[in-house]
This record gives structure tokens, C-alpha cells and sequence, in this order.
């Protein structure tokens, strides 16, 4: 369970994140909201890179914040980003390999933890090749992967399956589903495909403007008005809200 | 992963899963086939070498070794880490300073002096780097350059040890200084050769190691984004420094075989420019590839000697390494050694596509 209490995060007069207050209990948590609402400030915040001007984080009982970031991963913070991160000099093994290198986790254990998150994200490929010949969906399941391996506490997803095709979206969102019983991590997901935040997110946040506007079941937001007005807005995207 | 084994699609290759959990590299054929030309070349080069090039040679060749290994230090912050060095020259000229005091001073053995050089020029030169590691490209690269400029104005000052007494081990009065000594099993020139061409080899081994543990894959994932290697856990700053140090440590050794190699040391043979220099041929020569640094060396070291002989001004080559430097950065940022081999093969199919169109035009004119 993460507890966020008030967070606000200035960058000189913008307030990314005004105030957010809100809690993730388990599973797969869904975060959602406009371009700038502040999503991926929050994971930033999560992450360490962004030190926020007030509030506090309190991840199964423990401050995240007063954490230095890198031994934030050391804890069991895992993270994918926005654009795909997954490292194109080393093989599929040693980058998922690399996170369990640097992690609290005996070396003992390292070979067969990485084949058993490689083989988690139905990676069907060489563990030898390298990253930087493989294809977009699957550098995304490496990145996957290298979230997975080991024993993650909360793995934060920054748009997992942007720019995949719908038949690689969905594998992914079977995937992100399995992560929670899997692992025991709890998972956060932003993702502006609305299809994909259903079928993972039991429950889901919408944040806009850096403040929090709606928390709730995921199908209960998504018929939210406010949610509507402030992120899906135009007829269009309230057609798809609605089958979604 | 703490709990359940998920029932997905099992691991493709039960062989690849054996293959890595005995830790053994795949070597196919490919790789015996490159293995077995390396070590023959090394051997070519350790044995026959020396003995059939000429004395005017030999010394250059040294020379080549040298520079090979400070590029290849060079190499490993620019190509694995991302971290552009302008000082690396100036390191260089450090550890040959260090070297010489100590084979003056101590009856050391050479390997040992060697070592104590490159430890001691470690500790110097990632002490001077400290302040840098806050800064990445341009302003990176501007600081080691002053940095260099530095060391070379208090190697002038201080000038290279030559036998005499005190801290500096500089005596100005003196008129024929003795000479730096040079290990027992290696007094001439190809004996020297030989014996840095093994130093040579320790040091590529030495960073190959680096490259394909721990370090090497922090390195490359630093060198990708250095948030995601932070997400992954991976103490930046540290690996960072980690890099400077093996980088400063070479510089430290090739300065040690430097020293021999030259016996008498004179700080106006060691110029700020040099580093600038070290940077356009390591870039040339190939950043991503080890042996890039071997084409590093024989162009800084052996071109010029080449030229020299062919009576034509070794000057040119500045020119050159400055079209060669811009070409790398905008055409071929892997360097010749990535880039010959894919050229060369480009020429074959060319050649051969030639060949056949002349031999169907052959045949369709009669």
C-alpha cells in the first residue's frame, strides 16, 4: 500500500502537482489524465529524480522520500518510461539481469530469476541477442521484464504499450494483469489507452492540472462527468468512455 | 519474482538456458574464427615483428603501444560512458612524470613500477576529475581541457625527473642525465617492444573484463539515459568514477612504458594539443570497439613517423584528423574499425555485381 499525502511539486511558477492526496492499496492501480496533468511528474517524484516542494510518501510503511534514488530500485521501485529504456548495447539477458545485479537479491539466484521474468513477459527469443535488434513491442517487454525481476515492491508503468499495435497491447495488458499475483508488487499504470487501463486497473485515479479530480473503480471514473469534461472532453472520446 | 511460476509460454531454447546457467560463452564459428586471427596477429606481432621491421620502426611501433593503450582508457569514457575527455594526453604525461620518479628513485622491479604508476596516476587523475563528474558533454570536455592545460604547465615548471635529488628528482645542472632504465629482460629496443606489447594485452584484457561485468553493463546503461540507470538501481556518480579511474590507470601504465620506451624525458614533448589529438584519432579509430584504440595508436604514432620518412610534413595530418574527426562525427560515429569492414564488404558485392553485369553483357552480345 502506498500512502501520498498532500504531494505538491513546483518547477518555478508551474505546480505540476498540486496536493495530491490519495492512496493505492494493491493489485494494479490505474493514473490517468490529460497531457500535463502530471502523471509522469508523479513518478518522477516516486522515482527520486524530482524532489517535491511539500508532502510525503509513505510506501508499506516506509518513507520514499527519504530514500536516495538509486537505492530506491535497491527497495523495490521499478520503473518503465514513457519512451522505451531498455538498454541497446547489452542482450535481453543482461539487461533484465542488470536491475537483479543492483538489487538486494544474492547472485545465486540471478540466472534463473531473469529467465523466469524474461519468460513472464512471454519473451519467445534468445536471451543472447541484443536489445538494439529487436523490435518496438518486444523492447517493450524487456523493460517489462527488467520491472519484474526480482522482487519488486511497486512497479510503476509510464505508457507500457504506446506506439504498439492492438494485437501487442493487448499480450501487454495480459501481461501488466498477471504482474500483481506474480510478484505481489503493487503495479501503477498511466496509459491514455483507455481500453488497455480497463482491462488492467481495478481501480484508477484521473489527475488534471497536477490535482487530483476523481479516484474510484476504474468503470465508475470513466463515467465520471468531471472526468469526462476535464480528460475525454469532445463527443468522440465519450463514445469510446462509454463502450470502454 | 517471489510467488507463483506463471504458466506462460515456457523459454524457447532449453539449450540457451543451460548455455547461461553454466556461464559459458557460445562460441560459434564465427567467434573461434576471430579468436584464432587475433591470437595469431598478437603473436605475429610479439615474435617476428621486432625483429623484421627496422630500429626506426621498433621505436615508433613502442610508440603505437603507448598511445593504444591511453586511447583505449580514452575509449571506455567516451564510447561505454558517454563522458567526452579532453585530458587524456596530459594523464599520459603524468604517469610517465610518476614512472620516471620512481625508476629513479626505488630499485622496483619495472612490472611493479608499473603498477605503482598506474595506481598513483589513478589517484591523481580521478582526484582532478572529481570536479568534473557534475558536468556531461561541452562543458565536460572544456573542464578536462583546462585540466590539461594545468598539467602541462606544472610539468614545464617542474620538469620531467632526470636523476636528480629531492621531490622533483630535476636536476638542471646536469649535462648528460642518466638514462630511465628499462626492465632487465627487455634493454633493447625490440626486447621493449615485445615487452610492451604484453603490458598492451594485460590492459586490453584487463578492460574486457570490465566491459562484460558489473561496470561494463553500468556503463552502458549510463551511457543510454542516466534516469533509467538510476531506476535501475545503478549508483551513477560512482560508475562514473569508477570509469575515470580505469581510464586514468592506463593512462598511468602507458606513461610507465612511455618513460622506457624514451629513456630521457622532456616536458616540451608533451603538449596540451596532444589530448585534442588522442580524442580525433580514439574517435577515428572507433570508441565502441577496443581495437579502435590499436587504430588510435598507429595513426597518432605511426602516420606521422611514415610520413616523415616519405619526406612529406607530418603537419598534414592535423588537417586530416580534423576532416577525419568530423567524418566519424557525422557519418560513421563507430569508427573505422566498425566502418572498413562493412565498406569492404560493400566493395565486394560491388565488385561482383560488376563482374556479373559485364559477364551478362558478355553473353548477350553473343
Amino acid at each position: 500500500m502506498i500512502e501520498i499525502s498532500n504531494l505538491t511539486v513546483r518547477f518555478g511558477g508551474v505546480t505540476p502537482l498540486d496536493g495530491v492526496t490519495l492512496t493505492f492499496e494493491q493489485g494494479t492501480c490505474g493514473l490517468i489524465g490529460p497531457n500535463g496533468a502530471g502523471k509522469s511528474t508523479f513518478f518522477n517524484v516516486l522515482s527520486g529524480f524530482v524532489k517535491p516542494a511539500a508532502g510525503s510518501v509513505t510506501a508499506f510503511g516506509e518513507d520514499l522520500l527519504a530514500m536516495p534514488h538509486f537505492k530506491r530500485a535497491r527497495w523495490g521501485v521499478r520503473r518503465t518510461f514513457q519512451t522505451e529504456q531498455a538498454i541497446e548495447q547489452l542482450s535481453v539477458f543482461d539487461n533484465v539481469a542488470m536491475i537483479h545485479e543492483h538489487s538486494n537479491l544474492t547472485r545465486a539466484s540471478r540466472r534463473a530469476d531473469t529467465l523466469e521474468a524474461i519468460s513472464f513477459v512471454g519473451l519467445e527469443i534468445d536471451p543472447d541477442r541484443k536489445v538494439g535488434t529487436l523490435g518496438a513491442a518486444e523492447r517493450r517487454l524487456v523493460e517489462v521484464a527488467r520491472a519484474v525481476v526480482g522482487k519488486p515492491r511497486l512497479v510503476l508503468l509510464d505508457e507500457p504499450a504506446a506506439g504498439l499495435p492492438e494485437e501487442e497491447t493487448t499480450h501487454m495488458g495480459e501481461v501488466i494483469q498477471r504482474i500483481p499475483d506474480a510478484t505481489g508488487a503493487l503495479v501503477i499504470l498511466v496509459d491514455h489507452d483507455m481500453s488497455l487501463v480497463s482491462a488492467c486497473c481495478g481501480v484508477t485515479s484521473v489527475l488534471d492540472f497536477g490535482k487530483l479530480i476523481a479516484s474510484g473503480t476504474t468503470a465508475e471514473v470513466l463515467r465520471n462527468e468531471n472526468v469526462i469534461r476535464a480528460y475525454l472532453g469532445t463527443e468522440l472520446i465519450e463514445d469510446q468512455a462509454v463502450t470502454a | 519474482m517471489t510467488a507463483t511460476e506463471p504458466s506462460s509460454p515456457k523459454m524457447s531454447g532449453g539449450g540457451a538456458r543451460e548455455a547461461l546457467s553454466l556461464q559459458m560463452p557460445k562460441l560459434d564459428t564465427r567467434a573461434k574464427i576471430r579468436a584464432a586471427v587475433v591470437v595469431l596477429l598478437l603473436a605475429f606481432c610479439l615474435l617476428f615483428l621486432p625483429a623484421i621491421v627496422s630500429g626506426y620502426y621498433v621505436i615508433a611501433l613502442t610508440q603505437v603501444v603507448v598511445y593504444a593503450i591511453a586511447a583505449l582508457g580514452l575509449g571506455v569514457l567516451v564510447g561505454r560512458v558517454g563522458l567526452v575527455s579532453l585530458g587524456q594526453a596530459a594523464v599520459l604525461a603524468l604517469g610517465a612524470w610518476v614512472s620516471a620518479r620512481l625508476l629513479f628513485a626505488t630499485a622496483l622491479p619495472y612490472p611493479l613500477v608499473l603498477l605503482l604508476a598506474g595506481v598513483i596516476t589513478m589517484v591523481l587523475g580521478t582526484l582532478v576529475g572529481l570536479p568534473a563528474l557534475r558536468m556531461r558533454g561541452l562543458y565536460l570536455a572544456l573542464i578536462t581541457l583546462m585540466l590539461a592545460g594545468a598539467i602541462t604547465t606544472v610539468l614545464e615548471t617542474t620538469n620531467f625527473p632526470n636523476g636528480g635529488h629531492g621531490f622533483l628528482g630535476y636536476n638542471g645542472a646536469s649535462v648528460e642525465p642518466p638514462a630511465i632504465r628499462r626492465p632487465s629482460i627487455a634493454t633493447s629496443d625490440p626486447d621493449f617492444l615485445r615487452y610492451s606489447i604484453v603490458v598492451a594485452i594485460l590492459m586490453f584484457l584487463l578492460v574486457v573484463w570490465h566491459l562484460r561485468s558489473r561496470p561494463g553493463r553500468a556503463w552502458a546503461a549510463i551511457r543510454q539515459s542516466e534516469a533509467s540507470a538510476l531506476a535501475a538501481g545503478i549508483n551513477t556518480t560512482r560508475y562514473k568514477l569508477w570509469a575515470f579511474a580505469l581510464a586514468s590507470f592506463l593512462a598511468g601504465v602507458a606513461g610507465g612504458l612511455l618513460a622506457g620506451a624514451d629513456k630521457f624525458l622532456y616536458s616540451y614533448d608533451f603538449q596540451t594539443q596532444d589530448s585534442i589529438t588522442l580524442l580525433a584519432v580514439a574517435l577515428m579509430g572507433g570508441v565502441y570497439n577496443i581495437w579502435g584504440a590499436v587504430v588510435a595508436g598507429l595513426f597518432m604514432q605511426l602516420l606521422p613517423q611514415i610520413l616523415n620518412q616519405i619526406g612529406v610534413s607530418p603537419y598534414w595530418l592535423i588537417v586530416l584528423f580534423g576532416v577525419g574527426a568530423l567524418q566519424v562525427l557525422t557519418t560513421a560515429p563507430a569508427g573505422i574499425v566498425d566502418q572498413l569492414p562493412k565498406d569492404l564488404a560493400r566493395l565486394g558485392r560491388l565488385i561482383v555485381r560488376l563482374a556479373r553485369r559485364s559477364a551478362a553483357s558478355q553473353a548477350g552480345a553473343q
